[in-house]
């Protein structure tokens, strides 16, 4: 199997991204924020929209700084309190998301765009992986820095800012962390399942951690676990590698509801 | 934590505060001197503006007027530093935090993702002082009021704050729990260096525990020693003739 480059390519951007998508998930549903990346990954194809307008060739850049304003608009939002902040996420993920499909539908083109979809992790490049690369670094070191902080804002923001945490930096960044992994990583796993990967290790590893560090390891086990299993089920099975790593996150999160029901 | 006997001179000044929602005053005119060392309470009925001020002096809410802290010369001391108490978090029994996770994210610099001895003795330590080193292990969602509140109190006092602000937790401890809550108050008051407010609705315990009793009616309605307070008609207009009865 390994006699396959493109095999090599994926199994290494599997063990670049999946860790992160275990370790930033932990905040993710620590923060109740799963409707925020949902909405960051559908607004992913208004990124791709945008830089189609502006003739811009590289469209993952354009889905960086859409994504990035995007994150940052919802935070703004939601801090005004004007409605409830599901409600709003909903309302501006939908509007983003069929601005970017009646964009990329003109002239009946969308057919070009819609391996951004499902993803396709077997068509990724060696540059594409030292993106990856220095992406896991970035975010290994804001994790390092910042956990605790998060932590805290996540319990009691109040008192979090009574301890002179700055809340709306610390929110803000985390915003702009969620955006950059979701963009950079929305090619290889696609826009409808990019969220249950972010959400279903961090769920699991709820269901039967007692502290922050059983929390976060076993996410990140969890995560890997799937995305590897995932990429080699896929390749033996000749069916999407996204799919099938969600399939295998979806039973880990059952068995883990199971097992953490009785203790 | 360090031990000090309260020096009785630093002093927190509430000068002419004032709060406002746009058009509506919440808070005005304000005028109050908290000293070191003193537990003064907060009392006064639902929407009188109590938690309007403990938000406007943990900076939550714009405010007008001042807030000053000054030493026994009446000089401006260095900023504020203020333990605050919430009523309550929201921590589900599923949160995977433990005790030691909720203290060191809130006060540690070693990123929870990992453990040392060093840092769990020194957590341990400060929790020891409120009866709790015992939970550090254990998850926070299965703590109870009175647990929580404790391990929420280590957390306030552990870095020696000049002031304590505190929300009296309305649900979750009984009795025993509210005495020994209370025993706590007078405890750190007269071994830290350190003033307390706090927001009471339990007139009883504020009677035989507080220094100064302030009622709060969109502006100070009353303030002074407890039985000064409790005799007032402004107190008697707002809990009743027999509110205070039988202390």
């Amino acid at each position: 199997m390994f006699s396959y480059a493109f095999m090599v390519r994926a199994t290494i951007a599997i063990l670049l991204i999946s860790p992160l998508f275990g370790m930033v998930g932990t905040m993710i549903v620590q923060k109740r924020m799963a409707y925020f990346s949902d909405a960051l990954g559908h607004s992913a194809l208004t990124g791709i929209a945008a830089g189609v307008i502006m003739g811009i060739a590289n469209t993952t850049v354009s889905m960086i700084i859409f994504g990035i304003c995007f994150a940052l608009l919802l935070n703004y939002i939601s801090r005004k309190g004007l409605s409830s902040s599901d409600t709003l996420i909903s309302v501006f993920a939908s509007c983003a998301t069929a601005l970017g499909l009646a964009i990329l539908s003109r002239g009946g083109s969308f057919s070009n765009y819609s391996a951004i979809l499902v993803g396709d992790i077997l068509s990724i490049t060696v540059t594409e992986i030292i993106q990856l690369v220095i992406l896991f670094a970035v975010i290994f070191i804001f994790w390092y820095i910042s956990i605790n902080r998060l932590t805290a804002i996540s319990i009691h923001a109040t008192l979090a800012k009574s301890r002179s945490i700055s809340v709306r930096v610390m929110e803000d960044a985390f915003a702009v962390l969620i955006a950059l992994l979701v963009m950079l990583s929305i090619k290889w796993v696609g826009i409808l399942l990019i969220n249950a990967l972010l959400i279903l290790p961090a769920a699991s590893s709820r269901n039967i951690s007692e502290n922050f560090r059983e929390y976060t390891y076993f996410s990140m086990i969890f995560s890997i676990f799937s995305g590897v299993a995932g990429l080699f089920v896929s390749y033996f099975t000749d069916m999407a590698t996204g799919p099938m790593i969600v399939i295998i996150a979806s039973v880990i999160y059952f068995a883990t509801y199971i097992y953490g029901k009785d203790r | 934590m360090r031990k000090i006997i309260p020096c009785g001179f630093h002093c927190i000044k509430f000068v002419d505060l004032g709060v406002s929602f746009g058009d509506q005053k919440v808070l005005e005119g304000i005028n109050l001197h908290v000293h070191c060392g003193q537990m003064t309470a907060i009392v006064g009925r639902n929407g009188a503006g109590k938690s309007t001020l403990v938000r406007a002096i943990l900076g939550e809410v714009p405010y007008t007027g001042e807030i000053q802290f000054k030493n026994k010369m009446n000089n401006n001391m260095p900023s504020l530093k203020i333990g605050y108490v919430p009523q309550t978090v929201n921590i589900d029994r599923s949160t995977p935090l433990s005790v030691y996770d909720l203290f060191q994210s809130f006060t540690g610099k070693l990123p929870i993702l990992f453990n040392s001895k060093k840092e769990h003795e020194h957590v341990r330590e400060a929790l020891a002082e409120f009866d709790v080193a015992e939970l550090i292990d254990q998850p926070v969602g299965t703590l109870s009021g009175g647990q929580l509140q404790r391990v929420l109190l280590a957390m306030a006092v552990h870095d020696t704050p000049n002031l304590l602000l505190l929300d009296e937790p309305v649900s979750g401890i009984d009795k025993n729990g509210m005495d020994a809550f209370y025993e706590k108050m007078k405890y750190l008051k007269e071994t830290h260096d350190l003033a307390i407010i706090l927001v009471s609705h339990d007139l009883d315990y504020v009677y035989k525990y507080a220094d100064n009793v302030i009622l709060i009616d969109k502006t100070v309605a009353a303030a002074g020693r407890p039985k000064l307070v409790y005799e007032t008609d402004a107190f008697k207009n707002v809990f009743g003739k027999g509110a205070a009865g039988n202390v």
